[in-house]
């Protein structure tokens, strides 16, 4: 066996053609608005439409009444059902409790969001329950909103919950902030930067959809849903909502098109259709459309920040303070309150040494739509703030860009930072080095000097990042309010011809899993690729599991699969010595094969597994079958790094930017896939770029969402993105077995700090010093007339 | 309510149809081609892209009585048997799709360009693709199969 924990089958590290693109390409996906029950009613939820108000009467007699309509609900008939609840508490300063209030399925009382649920109608077809929904009379009584962070926490600002003094959920911190101050009171030179990271929505392209149904003979519900985490919600669902037990309720999240964070959640959507699923014995579907989506997902990011940087007199970064408020929107969605908190702030020393760093997060509510992860969660947010901050820190002390980072990087591992981390293993200078070699970092000003000759500003910007994948472990996160575990799960199913299943509690919404983890298995276990298949997605197929996020599957929905395998060639070995005669210290396993050592006398897996299903010469004692599972609780994170360069050219006169080039060097860890990591890497650099460029969620003074369609949000299109210049370098994560990172969210996390230390870099002729998110044309514009009306 | 037939994926298909229904619920709910899909209601993602007489449009904003007497192509309709079209072959060798939910229109939408344009360059790719989203692929990947795809289309269908 090599030191990857492979047989030298070839099957790791190759760029294997996907097991799940057959069925994509010729329409044979299953998403679940393709899946149709027999008796299947429709749904139609009617959403506030505006941000805050008291619910007066809400008349659905013309709606129940209404052609095909076979029953309206809203909140009050939801009474007695359980909240939607939140998954993890976070602890302010003071150590008491953050204010976690009720989040009922449908409206009781008030509304705080445009989009929050207030009737579901339930008709023949989809046509009858929309038209029957718009004649449902609702008494909105308005109230005042609060739709932004700046008007939240002003004073005698409107109270989004009466309970939340100040619209305040928590105010928290990590870190030693005696230490950073005086650090920073110590230094010999300080750099402080204000930052806005703005919310964007998610906008995944399949729109959630889900049906919920039950079986009156058995007692059994099963919800058909958008989920990356179907046993996550059954979980919540189950145990928490609707108080069902795991077993009379199944979850299905069948192929997902996209998540990026917004399919994390438990949804309030999820316990309406199955609630009313069983007051109905029918099975009931609900399906977004793109414009519900925008007032019903959870959005992303929405932070304010203010941070001080200390530096000595030799560039090192003695201390760092950061103070951020961040938007949590309305209600507490699932992860909601730990994305600004312990996926944010403990990110914070970044891949530098900086010896004192403090950190404290006021978590506010608004009359917004909830917030919670987007690809990256938090890790965008503080790598975005660090490095504008380490670029103003080089252009406050003279020192180059590229410098000024190599003088704080860390060497030495593992190492503990001031923020909780420890990372095991990295190699920042090599990443650096190769981003630089790439990007022809060195011919810049040739090309800065070349562009200027045609009348634009070129500009260059870098940002070397560290993240943190597979948070864990599940009892560090427990003592920190996580009230989840934060293992993964893996069943291995030797098939008594040798062909294997592979059940996995992770869920694939385009990252590949039915190849990668297919590779791991028919390297470790010996056998063919295409004799492996991947199930995942389906509660009662699969033992457990808490899913897809935060890069975790592969380092830990991957570890577990690895780990089931082992348990199976360990239990092969035993069914081997016995058809050997020998003993079963001296049989080793390679290439699928089980062989006395020294001799030439094996058995394969095929022949073992077939003995362990037709056991009529087999070990005394030992259990029939060939089937193992394991479930795995990481010691710590995965640490992926790397260094992303951003090239931009702007035009002086209308502001428009134009992205030249992107490059990244990036260490994500041993990869099993070269072809799926690149695509995971260029997907997140196209995320990360929409948000540096194009994106912005905005609603207006009363929580009405101005960017509520496709017609104004900017989505990335093709046109708007060059090609990615991507390379690696790998260091092995020294925690699992596999020695892999993660690399789904490296883009979204590294490049839009690189792209607008760009785009400053090229204003900065004309005095910019700084730009916020997006930069669109407007606001480059914007920043030169107001640099030129200051000269 | 209006009767329609169209040829769909080179079967004659008649069915009654209320007015407004649009051509991909058509598609979608009473012909079961899942493969199309919905992915806004805008008009802006191109998840919807299906061919009509040969030509894409969105069926999400056409109405299926304007499809009546249309030869219409569906994501469905593509492939051989178990072989592939040469576009589907190259998105399945680039790695242009991942969740493949926008799949379905930009195989439909890239066919119709070759068609147009059989050596599409990369910048008429990408401006070509201005109505197709992807959240997952960054479109590198996209870009390089409809280009690998025209190739082995040998300019058209």
């Amino acid at each position: 066996m090599s030191d990857n924990g492979s047989n030298g089958t070839g099957f790791i590290g190759a760029s294997l053609k996907r097991k799940e693109d057959a069925r994509f390409l010729t329409g044979r996906g299953r998403y679940t608005d393709d899946i149709n029950l027999p008796g299947q009613l429709y749904a139609h939820l009617l959403r506030s439409t505006v941000a805050h108000a008291n619910l007066g009467s809400v008349d659905t007699s013309a709606a129940e009444a209404a052609p095909g309509v076979h029953a309206v609900f809203t909140g009050p008939d939801m009474e007695g059902v359980g909240g939607v609840p939140t998954g993890w508490l976070i602890h302010s300063k003071d150590g008491s409790p953050m204010v976690e209030p009720a989040h009922p399925a449908m409206a009781i009382g008030k509304v705080r969001h445009v989009g929050e649920i207030v009737a579901i109608v339930v008709a023949e077809t989809r046509d009858q329950a929309r038209e029957a929904a718009a004649l449902i009379d609702v008494d909105y009584q308005d109230l005042p909103a609060v739709a932004s962070l700046e008007a939240a926490r002003a004073d005698g600002a409107p109270l989004v919950w009466d309970e939340a003094d100040g619209n305040l959920c928590y105010d928290w911190e990590v870190g030693d902030r005696a230490a950073a101050e005086a650090a920073i009171d110590g230094a010999a030179h300080t750099v402080s930067i204000d930052v806005v990271n703005q919310r964007l929505v998610p906008n995944a392209i399949e729109p959630r959809a889900a049906i919920g149904n039950f079986d009156p003979t058995t007692g059994e519900y099963t919800l058909y849903t958008t989920s990356q985490n179907p046993h996550l919600i059954r979980l919540l669902l189950g145990a928490f909502v609707l108080g069902l037990p795991e077993h009379k309720l199944r979850i299905v999240a069948p192929d997902v098109g996209g998540g990026f964070g917004s399919k994390i959640p438990h949804y309030a959507e999820e316990a309406i259709l199955t609630w009313t699923a069983g007051q109905l014995a029918r099975p009931v579907k609900w399906t977004s459309d793109r414009s519900e989506a925008f007032v019903s997902d959870t959005q992303g990011r929405d932070h304010i920040s203010t941070a001080t940087l200390g530096l000595d007199e030799d560039g090192k970064f003695v201390g760092l303070k950061v103070s951020t408020q961040a938007n949590l929107g309305a209600y507490l969605s699932t992860f909601a309150t730990c994305v600004p908190t312990y996926l944010y702030g403990i990110l914070f020393a970044g891949p530098y040494t900086t010896p004192a760093i403090y950190c404290e997060v006021e978590g506010v509510f608004t009359n917004t739509v909830p917030v919670d992860a987007l690809r990256g969660a938090g890790r965008p947010e503080a790598t975005y703030l660090l490095e504008r901050l380490v670029d103003k820190a080089a252009a406050a002390t003279g020192i180059d860009r590229v410098d000024i980072r190599r003088r704080n990087f860390i060497r030495e591992f593992p190492y503990q930072t001031p923020v909780a981390l420890q990372y095991d293993q990295g190699d920042y200078d090599a990443t650096l080095d190769l981003a630089l070699e790439a990007s022809d970092w060195d011919g810049f000003e040739a090309r800065r000097n070349e562009a200027a000759g045609r009348g634009k500003l070129r500009g260059i910007g870098i940002s070397t990042f560290i993240e943190a994948c597979g948070i864990a472990p599940s009892a560090v996160v427990g003592s920190l309010g996580a009230r989840a575990g934060l293992y993964e799960v893996g069943s291995v199913r030797v098939h008594p011809t040798g062909s294997v299943s592979v059940f996995t509690g992770t869920h694939s919404h385009g990252q590949g899993h039915e190849t990668t983890f297919a590779q791991i298995v028919a390297e470790t276990l010996g056998v063919d690729f295409e004799a492996v298949d991947v199930v995942h997605g389906d509660t009662n197929a699969i033992p457990f599991g808490m899913g897809t996020y935060g890069s975790r599957s592969l380092a830990v929905g991957g570890t577990a699969i690895y780990n089931a395998v082992q348990k199976v060639i360990a239990k092969g070995k035993k069914i081997a010595a016995h058809l050997l005669e020998a003993s079963e210290e001296d049989i080793e396993f390679a290439d699928g094969n089980f062989t006395v050592a020294g001799t030439d006398r094996s058995k394969s897996i095929g022949e073992v597994a077939l003995t362990a299903y037709v056991p009529h010469n087999y070990p005394e004692g030992l259990e029939p079958g060939l089937e193992e599972t394991a479930f795995y609780d990481p010691l710590n994170f995965t640490f992926p790094a790397g260094t992303h360069v951003a090239e931009v050219e702007v035009d002086p006169e209308t502001g428009e930017v134009e992205l030249v080039a992107v490059t990244g060097a990036d260490d994500v860890g041993r990869i099993i896939n070269p072809m799926i990591v690149n695509g995971q890497l260029h997907g997140g650099l196209a995320h990360g770029i929409g948000q540096a460029l194009l994106e912005h969620c905005e609603y207006d003074d009363e929580g009405q969402l101005v960017t509520g369609s496709y017609m104004n949000y900017t989505m990335p299109r093709a046109g708007d993105l060059p090609n990615f210049n991507i390379n690696h370098n790998t260091t092995h994560c020294t925690h699992n077995p596999l020695g892999v990172k993660g690399v789904g969210e490296v883009g979204s996390i590294g490049v839009p700090p690189a792209v607008i230390n760009a785009v400053v870099d090229a204003l900065s002729p004309l005095g910019v010093t700084h730009i916020e998110m997006p930069a669109t044309s407007q606001r480059v514009w914007q920043a030169i007339q107001a640099a030129q009306a200051q000269d | 309510m209006p009767a329609v037939t169209m040829t769909v994926n080179g079967v004659s298909r008649s069915a009654d149809v209320e007015g407004r229904t649009l051509l991909v619920d058509f598609l979608r709910e009473q012909l079961a081609l899942t493969g199309t899909h919905v992915g806004c209601d805008t008009s802006q993602c191109g998840a919807c892209v299906v061919h009509m007489n040969g030509q894409s449009v969105k069926s999400c904003t056409c109405l299926a009585v304007d499809a009546d007497g249309a030869d219409v192509t569906t994501i469905e309709g593509l492939a051989n048997g178990a072989d592939l079209h040469p576009m589907q072959e190259a998105f399945r060798e680039h790695h242009g799709l991942q969740c493949g939910f926008c799949t379905p229109g930009m195989v439909m939408s890239a066919i119709d360009l070759v068609n147009r344009n059989p050596s599409p360059s990369e910048g008429e790719v990408r401006h070509w693709l201005d109505g197709n989203f992807c959240r997952c692929t960054g479109y590198h990947n996209i870009v390089k199969a409809v280009m690998a795809g025209a190739d082995a289309m040998g300019g058209g269908s």
